[in-house]
């Protein structure tokens, strides 16, 4: 089995009492002094670098070399998610070829199966994908809260049923940190407390407050300081004040990053993007920030703006499988019938090898034949989303990204009127205003 | 005819039957050529299953010629109309020779749907009837380079009547009659004038069609006239079920066309035993002229192979590692005859664990029976990636293999793929099991060239003229 298993009494040799006693005496006051003394123990360990190569004069977004242990990650940076250790079908040569530098496993998924000691005997999760670059595993809490129905979150971890056998299982923060261990990604990610964000009250302080016990959880289960580098998750739901307040008690701790956790969850894009502005006012600069779960090219660009570096989101390959390609002007849903013969590619601009060898009306008609037309818009949505982040990276340097912002705008919606105001408002907030 | 260029040169013809050369003069100039025996790239509609022209392209010495389907096709005859460019064109495709045949040799086809008049093909829309003038004007949108003529196959099943099968060899010479016709009335007006035939508009259209699209140099869109069928060669088909004096008149009738070839059509796998299926191609080979080629079609068994290349085969379709695919099964079949271990593909064996030799054992009964009609189902030429004890095998697919799945990954990966369902699995079996049949067709090139065709036979079948287990 590859998570603790928890007999209904849990058995006193196993290692979980000793971190729930861990979760216990780090409660309270003394979270912040053991955050202190580890920024001492840590301090100029972690094996990443971020240069700042640009920052925009206007907005808060910046241009950067993020150097991690198996290359440097030009930031900002879209990261595909490979759930299962692959990418829908792509090769990593074909990813590789596509200029991604770092892409996503997801823990709760590999430590179901194959598990952790089996991709620790495979070299990792690099060797077991056979993937050169960079990693970044996710800590398996958000999936099993949001996959699995009779999760319960304690002290001690999240406890759930097995999906494949029923059994009872308890992920520790300690038991994230171990399976991430043994997957060997260059950035892992702490178990935090997810509420979804449309939750309210009392129980988004719970959780911000455990999330932060946990974070020093993580820090100190991690067996690879020198090799794997740890993530904070902010927290706080859409609660300014309690996300300030996890804000000023994680940025004590020195870990390598931070992600701004528990938003893209369904809330209101004005109750998110003030969230997101939030927490990068308050992150340290020298630090990569990382805002989760997040994909949509309006999206994209208007957190970039915002001041954040990395993103990841399953949309652009989950939706290349219905036969949705991601372009300029919003989708494109090759199988309508309007592209039987269009003889165009899908998008003419478009340097991916689909659009260099394939029309609309042939992926149409491929879809009836084989699975190889998902795999054609798969790596054209990939494209797209590399080359976006490739395009805002490139107008940051030469410092012509509030232009790059509002061509972006315009090509994206056919009229003002139809900007989203979420963003006409978040970008204003960043003194980009669109005409 | 005129037209004809396609031929068929023998270097070495083993005791009068087995045939080894090389099919040339194949596309619009005439530059190709294809090894025989060898075997046809099969695609769906176009496309190797699973791959796109980045992950095709990691197989090196892929088939020459492209095999497409009508059943593919036909629905999307309106949009290849309008396209006007032929389909090699329309799918992408590059440098390659084009070959269009009637049913996917992979997909069932359901009988009792043809008519003195017409065939009838399955897409994924459903039954398309076809006439032979339907049967024609789709042609002239492929524009393939040869195509496979019109056919009534439909006799394979073992309970065909000797009237039915009769009926069969009769329809399908009236179609062939009937194509050759049509083929013939295409070309004649070409070659005197074809610029007043095609009207002013088309060529507008053609040219419009030109700039909206991607990457085709214009002379292309010119050089010949859309939708005709001048340099296509055709392949008559030959029928007659399982019963000889059929087979025998089908194929001496199809003979005296002027045909390019000939597809050997109604004993596929499933249909007849391989004893049976090896008298009629024997009997029918007699009657087929030397130098034209016979394309066995949906067979692919590498025993089945090798017993119709002995008996006079020289191509044949590449549906079966597309099945072993679907399967979740990575071809593993040995084949090295050469003494030189160090050649692509043709490593030693490993030696197995007395573990691993349990599993071996515990395979050679699962795989059940060699004869067993059932196409989908595994054969011992494979090994099933699926099965647990892959999970923590940390091998390649096969050891030697040089392939870009072997190259790159491990069994305990591509286990991992299938128990998840992920499409990778399908992409990075398509590349091994297609890139080992390439290599065995070329080790029974070089069997014949240097008479070792028994020495192969032992390897792939084993001692006792049965397949062997893997040993891998
Ligand atoms: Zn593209
Ligand atoms: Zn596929
Ligand atoms: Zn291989």
């Amino acid at each position: 089995m590859v998570y603790g298993i928890v007999s209904r009494r849990p058995s006193p040799s196993h290692d979980q009492l000793n971190m729930a006693e861990d979760g216990e005496r780090v409660d309270g006051i003394n979270t912040s002094e053991s955050g202190m003394s580890l920024k001492k123990v840590l301090s100029g360990a972690s094996p990443l670098s971020l240069k700042i190569i640009a920052e925009c004069p206007v907005t808060k977004a910046r241009a950067c070399d993020l150097a991690l242990p198996h290359s440097t990650v030009s930031t900002p940076v879209f990261m595909p998610v490979g759930t299962q250790g692959t990418l829908k079908g792509i090769t990593v040569d074909q990813l590789e070829s596509l200029g991604c530098q770092i892409c996503l496993g997801n823990t709760y998924h590999l430590g179901m199966r194959p598990g952790p000691d089996l991709i620790e005997k495979a070299n990792g999760l690099h060797g077991f994908m056979n993937w050169k670059r960079n990693l970044l595993t996710d800590s398996g809490g958000f999936q099993m809260v949001s996959l699995v129905e009779l999760s319960k979150v304690t002290e001690e971890g999240v406890q759930f049923k097995s999906p494949y056998d029923g059994k009872e299982i308890l992920l520790t923060p300690e038991r994230s940190i171990d399976i991430q261990n043994s997957l060997g990604s260059d950035i892992m990610m702490q178990l935090d407390d997810v509420v979804s964000s449309t939750v309210k009250g009392p129980r988004v302080e719970e959780a911000m407050h455990r999330s932060i016990r946990w974070l020093d959880r993580c820090i100190k289960a991690n067996k690879n300081p020198n090799k794997q580098n740890l993530f904070a998750i902010i927290q706080g739901g859409l609660d300014a004040e309690l996300r300030k307040a996890c804000l000023d008690e994680m940025t004590k701790r020195d870990v390598p990053g931070f992600a701004i956790g528990g938003l893209s969850g369904g809330e209101e894009k004005d109750d998110f993007w003030r969230m997101v502005t939030l927490s990068t006012d308050h992150l340290p600069r020298e630090k990569p920030r990382y805002l989760m779960g997040v994909g949509y090219a309006v999206d994209l660009v208007v957190c970039v703006a915002l001041g954040c570096d990395m993103f990841d989101c399953v949309f652009p390959t989950r939706t290349a499988r219905f036969g949705s390609a991601l372009v300029p002007w919003g989708s494109l849903q090759v199988k309508q019938k309007q592209y039987a013969k269009d003889f165009q590619p899908i998008d003419p601009d478009c340097q991916c090898p689909t659009c260099k060898n394939h029309s609309r009306a042939f992926l149409h008609a491929l879809f009836k034949s084989d699975t190889a037309a998902m795999h054609h818009i798969t790596i054209h949505n990939i494209s797209y989303q590399l080359t976006l982040m490739r395009s805002v990276r490139q107008s940051i340097v030469e410092g012509r990204f509030p232009e790059f912002i509002r061509t972006f705008m315009k090509r994206m919606f056919p009229s003002r009127e139809q900007y989203p105001g979420w963003a006409v408002e978040a970008l204003a907030s960043v003194n980009v205003v669109l005409e | 005819m005129a037209g004809t260029r396609m031929k068929l040169e023998l270097s070495h013809v083993v005791q009068g039957r087995s045939r080894l050369g090389v099919l040339k003069g194949l596309g619009k100039t005439g530059q190709h050529s294809l090894e025989v025996p060898g075997c046809l790239l099969y695609t769906h509609f176009g496309s190797v299953p699973h791959l796109t022209q980045d992950t095709l392209h990691y197989l090196n010495k892929l088939p020459s010629v492209t095999q497409v389907t009508l059943s593919n096709i036909a629905e999307h005859q309106d949009v290849l109309e309008e396209f006007k460019r032929g389909f090699r064109k329309f799918a992408g495709l590059h440098d390659t020779v084009l070959y269009c045949s009637l049913h996917d040799p992979a997909a069932a086809c359901p009988t009792g749907y043809t008519t003195n008049k017409t065939v009838s093909v399955w897409g994924s829309g459903g039954r398309l009837e076809l006439t032979v003038a339907k049967f024609m004007a789709l042609q002239k949108t492929v524009q393939p380079d040869f195509y496979q003529s019109m056919a009534d196959g439909e006799t394979w099943q073992t309970n065909a009547s000797r009237k039915r099968v009769r009926k069969s060899v009769d329809r399908t010479l009236a179609h062939l009659d009937e194509c050759l016709l049509v083929q013939q009335k295409s070309q004649q007006p070409q070659a005197v004038a074809q610029p007043g035939k095609t009207p002013k508009i088309d060529c507008m259209a053609a040219n419009q069609m030109f700039l909206c699209t991607m990457q085709a140099p214009p002379a292309q869109s010119t050089d010949r006239a859309p939708q005709e069928l001048d340099g296509v060669e055709m392949f008559g088909v030959v029928e007659g079920g399982d019963i000889l004096e059929e087979r025998i008149r089908s194929a001496r009738e199809t003979a005296k066309r002027p045909v390019a070839g000939f597809c050997l059509d109604g004993l596929q796998t499933g249909s007849m035993d391989q004893a049976l299926r090896t008298q009629m191609i024997t009997a029918v080979a007699k009657e087929l002229p030397e130098e034209k080629p016979r394309l066995l079609q949906g067979v692919g068994r590498p025993d089945e192979v090798l017993a119709c290349v002995e008996a006079g085969v020289d191509l044949f379709e590449s549906f079966f590692p597309f099945q072993v695919t679907e399967r979740g099964c990575a071809l593993c079949f040995r084949f090295d005859i050469s003494p030189d271990p160090e050649r692509a593909g043709r490593a030693p064996p490993t030696v197995l664990g007395p573990n691993e030799e349990e599993h071996a054992a515990g395979e050679t009964q699962q795989n059940g029976d060699l004869d067993c009609d059932d196409q989908t189902q595994m054969t011992c030429f494979e090994m099933n990636l699926k099965d647990k004890r892959f999970q923590d095998d940390f091998r390649p697919l096969m050891e030697g293999c040089g392939c870009y799945c072997c190259k790159n990954h491990q069994r305990a990966y591509l286990h991992h793929l299938l128990v998840t369902n992920e499409l990778l699995a399908g992409v990075l079996l398509m590349i091994h099991n297609t890139s080992h049949y390439q290599s065995f067709f070329g080790a029974l090139r070089e069997a014949l060239a240097n008479d070792k065709l028994d020495l192969l036979k032992k390897r792939v079948l084993g001692d006792g003229g049965r397949p062997t287990e893997r040993r891998e």
